[in-house]
């Protein structure tokens, strides 16, 4: 490792004695472990030991101990903190070895420090814990990782290809369960392995077809940690990962019906319609429940406005309850789960704060990650705990059946997908598609619980799989998509030009349909979007907020953001780095010739001289010290304004100012809407059309805030002429100001130059209708 | 009964070569037709003005215009009809198709043309070539007219933004007293290049006659 690090110089080495330091730290923590576990030994000896003197008072005295060691009661906590430092500071070790992440995908290395792990463990106590239990797995570890991909689901491509992705979900995979099963068996019953102690032949039908139903789920952890590496462009990401989530179903109906033929020893027809029905019960009964509890939470968030700090906590809450009560009744708790996220997000989003948004953001993709890792560490050290039998035979034909099945499965049902597509699938995708059907932990769980008699076979079985698609596909896949010149990932923002004429689009496809006189999917959809409008916003979103069109709700972000970078970059006049261009707004108004007694010409702000810069960055920095000061003690139940935020304040700041503040403290007493969060204040559109953002201070609600309104009203220091912004600003009147303040309360303090964000935006409050 | 229906077979026949719909989806937008014209040969602003559901629709005016709008027929005219036989009608719709998989890349490009060139049209109101500010804004305005009184100002700001984008994109270096006139139909083609219009802007014309499954308009 030296010897590579080595040419790059100074910094090289002391990177590379981080690393070092890091994978030290590591090791530590793994002795750590064993060491305490030996430890647990001696303590809980020395505890039985202690107890006597405690109720033998008179007997021997003790001297007072010190310093003593008492293990048994904070192990279990302590092993749990202890394996997730340990999945956490693997993860940063891979991200410092740079070639190793690029060719490796992190699931690999994952799965391998499991393999280590488990054979340390194994070496040190003779026996491994058993960490991937089924219940560990579907109650803890799960969760969190299909949450976040259901929160953050992009809706629209979703539910434009929902019917290729049933028809992959449900069809393919019940076409994988059956070949793969059926075949198994055929090959154990011909199969004469002389070194196998196992007679293959007793296998019978039926557990060769449980297998094949464990064996033939796309699972979503493991498509999630591979394609974010090779990011491949949206649609054939959202067709295996969608359908990696809605065969959840399909596998949970399958396993509990094969389980159930299994144990009462006969099929009869009356049972394979049964099934079919259940398959109907179990899906839409899982999304409902979801739904429900989506829409509760919608519901409460509307109220949430007083207490800001708990809000992230019910969006966790009910999307954990929706799971949990989609286990009870043996539904797809993860169909649950992911409509709980996609049917609450558009609301919550509307009602919550803007720092809510982003704890709930964070910590979703903090819980994912850990979870992420922490599943395939454990896979990694099950194999090594898991009594295995080693079959050739089975083994090797379970590999090319599971690959054979999938091609056929992908090929055959393109075939007749194209025929329904606008966008036909084609051979480059059909293969992305087939490849990237990657098994996972699920299988290996629900393998864990098998009550079988061949359950050892099957679960090497099932790991081997497993290790073979993670591994060898897992690695293969980016080279692969390299070649083939799949397209990637679009990472460009979505511009205003782009959101205008695709409202234009829905609009004019919509009255094209209706003259047509056909009910299109144009037509349902405006109608849904209706509907939406008119009753449900109204009851989910609160106050003004559920009366804003999309277009302003977009726009109205991405000003804020021009905003954030503006601030960041320290004022001037070069709003948005990505146009590096001398066009500003005086470059497309039209100059009119309007008379010099008028209001001055629409032409905005020439660009401002280096002098004048200066001295608008120096108002800025002086105003932000400023009102750093003035802030009073942090309450922790209230969310205070934050002093960063007055920088907004003071960057959008305009004469007028004084003149709203007027109206807004007269205003305050007579609160127009029930939501006293906002304050109307109706500023008339004066007569400079100078285009400004005029936001309001914070709620009236916190005294604190109360305050610094007047202090700022007392502040004599902003002496701006000029306001700073020449781009895209303007001047809002009326109930916008509410919606100003609203958006400046939500403002962020941290927005990180994260990719992630765009993944916000790409959802919309429409709910198109698939093709 | 006879020899008209030849003679509307024949007409059918032209008309597929022209615009690419098969004689059964003629057939049905025929009855369409038809039926919104009151039988009569020719339809109307008011016939298209008639239809409820499109009076939800923000839009609705451009819409209909675009029917009249002569451009969108294959002649370079300038100017709009007042009133529109099925042929011209059919002509509109035609930008509506959608592709099928026998399509080849350069047929995909000139229907995407053709649907960009359609929009374009819509936004154009005047027919000088170039979208201008007040052209943009006027259709900002519209599509956020529905939501009732959020008014004007946004709506301008919004547009406002969008055409410094277009501006800072197609033009780059502008000197300060350099005046953007417009958009032009290159630059608004680039600014939709990434949203694939020729798979976008489609409609589904059944085959099937749906204009009876429907009493009334």
């Amino acid at each position: 490792m030296f010897s590579r690090m080595a040419p790059r110089g100074r910094s090289g080495l002391g990177r590379s004695l981080a690393e070092l330091g890091l994978l030290l730290l590591a090791i530590l923590v793994l002795l750590d472990g064993t060491v305490l576990s030996l430890v647990a030994a001696i303590s809980s000896e020395s505890d039985t030991h202690e107890a006597k003197p405690v109720t033998h008072k008179n007997t021997s005295k003790k001297s007072f101990p010190v310093l003593g060691i008492k293990y048994d009661d904070v192990s279990v906590p302590f092993e749990i903190a202890l394996w997730v430092l340990l999945a956490s500071l693997m993860k940063l070790g891979f991200h410092l070895i740079p070639r190793l992440s690029n060719v490796v995908p992190e699931s690999c290395l994952l799965i391998s420090v499991g393999l280590l792990v488990g054979g340390i463990l194994k070496l040190a106590r003779d026996e491994v814990p058993p960490v991937l239990s089924d219940r560990i797995f579907f109650l803890c570890l799960l969760p969190p990782i299909i949450l976040d991909a259901g929160y953050f689901l992009p809706i629209r491509p979703f539910v434009e290809n929902i019917g290729t992705i049933l028809m992959f979900a449900v069809v393919g995979t019940l076409w994988n369960a059956f070949f793969v099963g059926g075949l198994i068996y055929a090959v154990c019953q011909i199969a004469q392995d002389q070194y196998s102690d196992i007679d293959l032949s007793t296998i019978g039908i039926l557990p060769c077809l449980l297998f094949g139903s464990i064996i033939s789920a796309v699972d979503p952890v493991a498509v999630l940690a591979v394609f974010e590496e090779i990011h491949i462009n949206e649609l054939l990401h959202i067709l295996v990962f969608g359908e990696s989530l809605l065969n959840d179903a399909v596998t949970v109906v399958l396993y509990h019906l094969f389980e159930e033929f299994m144990d009462s020893g006969s099929v009869s027809a009356v049972d394979a319609i049964l099934g079919l029905v259940s398959f109907l019960v179990v899906a839409l009964g899982g999304v409902l429940v979801g739904a429900f509890y989506g829409i509760l939470a919608a519901f409460t968030s509307r109220f949430t406005s007083h207490t800001r700090v708990i809000e992230p906590l019910f969006v966790f809450l009910y999307s954990y309850m929706a799971y949990l009560s989609a286990e009870v009744f043996h539904l797809s708790g993860i169909m649950s789960l992911i409509a709980c996220g996609a049917v609450m997000r558009p609301y919550v989003e509307a009602n919550i704060s803007h720092k809510s948004h982003t704890t709930i953001k964070y910590f979703l993709k903090m819980w994912s990650s850990v979870s992420e890792t922490l599943i395939f560490i454990f896979l990694g050290v099950a194999t090594v705990e898991g009594e295995h039998h080693w079959d050739w035979i089975f083994l090797t034909s379970t590999v090319i059946l599971c690959l054979v099945a999938r091609i056929i499965g992908v090929v055959g049902l393109t075939f007749i997908i194209n025929k329904f597509r606008i966008v036909k699938l084609t051979t480059k995708d059909q293969f992305i598609i087939a490849y990237g059907g990657l098994r996972g932990a699920i299988a290996f769980s629900l393998g864990f619980i098998l009550h079988s008699e061949h359950k050892r076979i099957f679960l090497t079985a099932i790991i081997t799989i497993i290790f073979f698609t993670v591994f060898v596909q897992g690695m293969t896949i980016k080279p692969l998509v390299e070649l083939l010149a799949v397209k990637k990932k679009n990472e460009a923002k979505r511009s205003i030009n782009e959101e205008i004429h695709t409202r234009f689009l829905d609009h004019l496809l919509t009255g094209i349909e209706d003259i047509c006189g056909h009910y299109g999917h144009h037509h349902w959809k405006n109608k849904l979007n209706r509907f939406n409008k008119k009753y449900v916003k109204k009851i989910l979103i609160a106050g003004d907020r559920s009366k804003e069109p999309h277009l302003i709700a977009f726009y109205h972000k991405l000003e804020m953001k021009n905003a954030i970078q503006m601030v960041e970059s320290g004022g001037g006049s070069k709003l948005n780095s990505s146009f590096p261009s001398t066009v500003s707004m005086q470059n497309i108004q039209p100059k009119i010739q309007s008379p010099p007694s008028a209001r001055p010409s629409e032409r905005v702000l020439p660009q401002l001289t280096k002098g004048r810069e200066e001295e608008i960055r120096q108002i800025l920095r002086t105003n932000l010290q400023k009102t750093r000061q003035r802030l009073q003690s942090y309450n922790r139940h209230t969310l205070v304004v934050d002093p960063d935020e007055e920088g907004f304040d003071d960057l959008f700041l305009k004469k007028r100012r004084r003149m709203e503040l007027d109206w807004k403290v007269c205003k305050t007493s007579s609160h127009k809407s029930s939501n006293a969060i906002y304050s109307q204040a109706y500023v008339k559109p004066g007569a400079e059309n100078v285009p400004t953002i005029q936001i309001d201070l914070a709620s009236p609600q916190s005294p604190d805030s109360v305050r610094l309104l007047d202090e700022v009203v007392q502040d004599q220091g902003l002496t701006m002429s000029l306001p700073s912004s020449s781009r895209g600003a303007y001047k809002t009147s009326g109930k916008d100001d509410g919606r100003d303040q609203q958006t400046l309360l939500r403002c962020l303090s941290d927005p990180g130059p994260d990719p992630d964000d765009d993944d916000d935006e790409d959802y919309d409050d429409d709910e198109p209708v698939p093709t | 009964m006879g020899a008209t229906q030849t003679h509307s077979e024949y007409q059918y026949e032209n008309m597929v070569g022209k615009t690419g719909f098969s004689t059964e989806q003629i057939k049905n937008l025929h009855m369409r037709f038809q039926q919104l014209s009151g039988n009569e040969k020719t339809l109307r602003r008011e016939h298209l003005k008639n239809i409820p559901a499109l009076a939800n629709n923000p839009i609705k005016t451009e819409i209909i215009e675009a029917f009249f709008d002569k451009r969108n027929q294959l002649d370079n005219e300038l100017g709009s009809y007042e009133e529109i036989g099925f042929e011209e009608f059919l002509m509109v719709m035609s930008h509506f198709r959608p592709l099928s998989i026998k399509t080849s890349a350069e047929e995909k490009t000139a229907m995407r043309k053709q649907k960009v060139r359609f929009l374009f049209n819509m936004h154009d109101t005047d027919g000088d070539g170039k979208i201008t500010l007040e052209e943009y804004r006027k259709a900002v305005e519209e599509l956020l007219s529905e939501s009732g009184t959020i008014g004007q100002e946004v709506a301008r700001a919004i547009a406002d933004a969008a055409m410094l984008e277009v501006a800072s994109t197609n033009v780059p270096n502008m000197g300060p007293d350099d005046f953007y006139e417009g958009i032009t139909f290159e630059h608004f083609e680039e600014i939709l290049k990434d949203l694939e219009m020729e798979s976008r802007m489609h409609v589904r014309f059944l085959d099937m006659n749906t204009a009876n499954l429907r009493c009334g308009q």
